[in-house]
């Protein structure tokens, strides 16, 4: 039963990495075959890096993806804080379910959503070009708010209330007892919905693809516009480029984590 | 008090406006849209067209490749989270990021990656063709479609369910084999039903994507593959036809939520449904 | 909630608000301490009306039930706090945190991380951050409830001492009689939001004003009795003299009788007898039920009987404490239905609950 197991769960991780292991092998190919191997080379990688569309592609998803999150990260917590005093309930409760619209409607539905309120709104005004970056980073907002407030929420609802009326009693007005005991309390919350709607933002493709105008490409809009040509190793080369960057990152936060908790082991003894 | 309340209203009310701006009012659009016609009359013709047998085609076809390719990832998810979960904690850690990274990686990537290793001329059968065996033809075929939706989306499977399995107390087992349980009858009579909410949410979390894709049965289908997702793509950036895509859009939203409410319900009154 | 508080607490008195959870006794502390409004009537403070005055404006600190520990700073910054606010000169926040850390037996725990401490620790960093700013009254909001019962008794000891020795005022709330007699100077007990008895300890255990009083102060045999005249008191069948005054002729009045007061002695010296039902070795004495006419008496005393052995009960008149009916008459004071497992767990109930 237990070696069974492991071999099935074994099966699932090579057909799970298979098609990356193969990318990764064929992106220092020779040749541009994605089948037959016949030498190793950088040519792919010299290539993509000399290609100014996906260097500035790369460039416009940074920008999109630090902007959105950190308006999304603003609105959301100070919404979450709001929301979270509302004395109604019910009122609470209407406002997390239009929250969670974007969260749970495919992509699809929220990226040609909102590209008809867009080109409606801009053709009433008479613009020009009704789609670029400004619509592009309302929707990358709009789809963040529901996962910083989710992440947000539980932090002030798990935190003691008795920690606002600790500071008022030792002296804060409720406004330094916000700043002094409650933000600090729900900061990791703020900082892990951030991160979310970062990479989030980094990750979508759907709703750039419809919210986006000619003059603003993302690099998930660029690769699907390199494969919608002949397939070409250069993409192979961008993706473990990408490949190589989230392992790093996730090595990188796993060791962090570890070390935090071997702190806090050392405190304790 | 009375100041404590609106001080709250007031640091809701800039997200409230953005969710009436951006949420509401683009939904609003959708019904405009499918209800009108490019003079922006009112029509009843988008829905109707829908009625005709190609399209009824494309939604059955969609929501047949949804179903298997979920029924598929919770079959192969179900055991896999179970035999993680009932790992030591450092080896489940492991095991969890090493579900997670490529989901990390864009599916668009992930996708291409699955493209280039089944062509015709791709790795497989060039390997088959060593071995002697002649190429067998996958891409542009259902199976391929399926394939990547499972492939895609199997994570998403896979980490709800680990989640519930992995809270579950190994006492409750315990319990269950004291009481007289078969291994085999605890897994049906306490594994199963504990995990219903993270089997619902897993559910939910492919079938979504599956059901809306245009990308995976783009590139794994062939260009005449058609699923509702290509179809509503095709409206907006093709064929420019919004009313008819906003019609699409208003019927796949629509049965996506009413499937959604079915499910939730599911998992909402635990007890009262027999797994 | 709370109806007809009157309470008038003096300087430098260890005052306690005693009574079962929801009796009312954090609410009334929470008044005090600013962080609830009464719906009507005043609460006065050095003479002058505070009941507008929000909670960082007055000169009284908590210790809040849990602690409320800042989890974001080490034990060194929670005790600064309220001096930090203050903006008091670095110089000065060092000597005083130091000051209140000897005093509450925490020297060189500065640089920890309060989450880390054990619950007596955290307790230690809650009393001194609280009495840092020398507040004229610390509100204590059952501070030992969430600490095993060895830890509690030596926090009592030494809140006591860190009392005496700072010379404030202590209100201190806890549903434990036990916590109340031994270290307040008054104790106020509360049911329904209503003070039943305000008293010395002594004044409490000996002389409970009803029958919630004495049931819930240590433990009490409560019997109907008729005051026939004064220091002629009747129950269980038999008139017996006592030693109060004062009531009607032929009154119905509860009677108190403490366990510790009754003596098993031979049948015929004494009018009152009954038949041994359990015997229960507690180290210290025997704790005995005895049937008398279908009323069960508790009884301690170091002298053992025979379960079925039948036992006389003699009670000096000085140990009968005669009370006047009141709405708790009846509720309490037989031992019929009583499981010791069951008592201990009833008063331990409560304990950490939020009121």
């Amino acid at each position: 039963m237990k070696t069974l197991s492991k071999v099935y769960t074994m099966l699932i991780f090579v057909i799970l990495y298979a098609p990356i292991a193969v990318m990764v092998l064929f992106s220092f190919n020779a040749s541009n075959s994605t089948g037959v191997f016949t030498g190793f080379s950088l040519y792919w990688y010299k290539e993509l890096l000399s290609d100014p569309a996906t260097l500035s592609a790369l460039k416009n998803t940074l920008i999109l993806a630090v902007t959105s999150s950190c308006i999304a990260t603003i609105i959301g917590t100070v919404a979450a804080v709001g929301i979270s005093k509302l004395k109604n309930k019910h009122t609470q409760n209407a406002i997390m379910t239009v929250t969670n619209i974007p969260m749970m409607n495919p992509d699809i539905v929220t990226g040609i959503s909102m590209m008809l309120l867009f080109v409606f709104v801009s053709a009433k005004l008479g613009a020009s070009q009704s789609l670029g970056f400004g619509t592009v980073l309302i929707a990358h907002v709009t789809f963040n708010l529901p996962y910083v407030i989710l992440s947000v929420m539980p932090k002030i609802r798990q935190m003691d209330r008795h920690l606002t009326e600790a500071a008022m009693d030792l002296g804060c007005t409720p406004f330094q007892a916000f700043c002094k005991v409650e933000f600090p309390a729900i900061l990791p919350g703020i900082i892990s919905g951030a991160i979310m709607a970062f990479t989030l933002s980094l990750d979508d493709f759907v709703i750039s693809y419809f919210t986006t105008g000619n003059g603003f490409e993302t690099l998930p809009i660029r690769i699907y516009s390199m494969t919608k040509k002949r397939v070409t190793p250069d993409m192979y080369a961008l993706s473990t480029l990408i490949f190589i960057a989230v392992l790093v990152l996730l090595i990188l936060s796993n060791v962090a984590q570890g070390d935090d908790k071997k702190k806090t082991r050392r405190a304790k003894k | 008090m009375q100041n404590k309340s609106f001080m709250a209203r007031l640091m809701a009310a800039p997200h409230i406006v953005w969710s009436i701006l951006f949420i509401i009012a683009p939904l609003m659009f959708v019904f405009y849209y499918a209800f009108t016609d490019k003079s922006g009359a009112f029509t009843l013709s988008n829905i109707q067209q829908l009625g005709s047998p190609s399209y009824l085609t494309i939604f059955a076809r969609s929501g047949a490749f949804a179903l298997v390719a979920t029924a598929i990832c919770l079959l192969v998810a179900y055991p896999l989270a179970y035999a993680i979960s009932r790992a030591t904690p450092r080896m489940q850690k492991i095991y969890i990021m090493l579900i997670m990274l490529p989901m990390w990686m864009n599916f668009l990537i992930r996708t291409y990656s699955i493209m280039a290793i089944i062509e015709d001329t791709g790795f497989v059968n060039t390997l088959l063709g060593y071995l002697g065996i002649d190429p067998i033809h996958m891409i542009n075929t259902d199976g391929a479609v399926i394939f990547g939706m499972v492939y895609n989306y199997l994570p998403y499977m896979v980490l709800p369910i680990h989640t519930v399995l992995s809270k579950l107390d190994n006492r409750l087992l315990e319990a269950s084999a004291d009481l007289g349980c078969t291994p085999m009858q605890t897994f049906f009579k306490v594994v199963m039903p504990l995990s219903r909410s993270g089997i619902v949410s897993g559910i939910t979390m492919v079938f979504v994507p599956s059901v809306s894709t245009f990308y995976i049965s783009q590139k794994l289908g062939g260009s005449s593959f058609d699923l509702i997702g290509d179809t509503i793509e095709r409206q907006f950036q093709t064929a420019y036809n919004y009313n008819l895509g906003a019609a699409m859009s208003l019927v796949l939203m629509a049965v996506i939520l009413i499937s959604m409410a079915i499910m939730n319900r599911y998992s909402d009154d635990e007890g009262s449904v027999v797994v | 909630m709370l109806k007809n508080i009157n309470l008038y607490i003096r300087d430098k008195e260890f005052i306690t608000l005693l009574g079962p959870s929801g009796c009312g006794k954090t609410t009334t502390l929470r008044i005090i301490g600013g962080f609830e409004a009464p719906d009507e009537g005043d609460v006065y403070f050095d003479g002058k009306r505070i009941n507008d005055l929000p909670p960082y404006k007055r000169t009284v600190n908590t210790v809040f039930q849990k602690y409320a520990l800042f989890p974001h700073l080490n034990v060194y910054e929670n005790v600064a706090f309220a001096l930090r606010l203050a903006k008091r000169s670095e110089k000065e926040i060092a000597a005083k945190v130091k000051e209140m850390l000897r005093i509450v037996n925490l020297e060189g725990f500065e640089k920890r991380n309060v989450e880390n401490l054990s619950g007596g620790q955290q307790q230690r960093v809650a009393i001194a951050r609280a009495l840092v700013n020398e507040p004229k009254v610390l509100l204590l909001d059952e501070p030992l409830g969430a600490l095993d019962l060895k830890l509690r008794k030596d926090m009592q000891v030494e809140l006591k001492k860190i009392q005496q020795r700072l010379g404030i005022t202590f209100i201190y709330v806890t549903h434990d009689q036990e916590e109340a007699l031994s270290m307040s100077d008054t104790v106020v007990v509360m049911d329904n939001g209503v003070i039943q008895q305000i008293g010395t300890p002594e004044d409490i255990y000996n002389e409970p004003a009803n029958a919630f009083v004495a049931d819930f102060i240590g433990e009490s045999n409560i019997l109907d009795g008729i005051m026939h005249a004064d220091e002629k008191v009747e129950f269980s069948g038999h008139t017996l003299p006592c030693v109060d005054r004062g009531f009607a002729k032929d009154e119905p009045v509860d009677v108190v009788i403490r366990p510790e007061d009754v003596d098993m002695v031979d049948v015929d010296s004494v009018p009152i007898h009954g038949v041994v039902d359990t015997v229960t070795f507690k180290g210290v004495h025997y704790e005995i039920i005895v049937d008398v006419g279908g009323f069960k008496w508790m009884i301690q005393t170091t002298d053992y009987a025979e379960p079925g052995k039948v036992v006389g009960l003699r009670i000096l008149p000085e140990e009968i404490h005669v009370m006047k009916k009141s709405k708790y008459s009846n509720l309490y004071g037989d031992y019929s239905t009583y499981f010791d497992e069951l008592d201990n767990g009833s008063n331990e109930e409560g304990a950490g609950d939020a009121e």
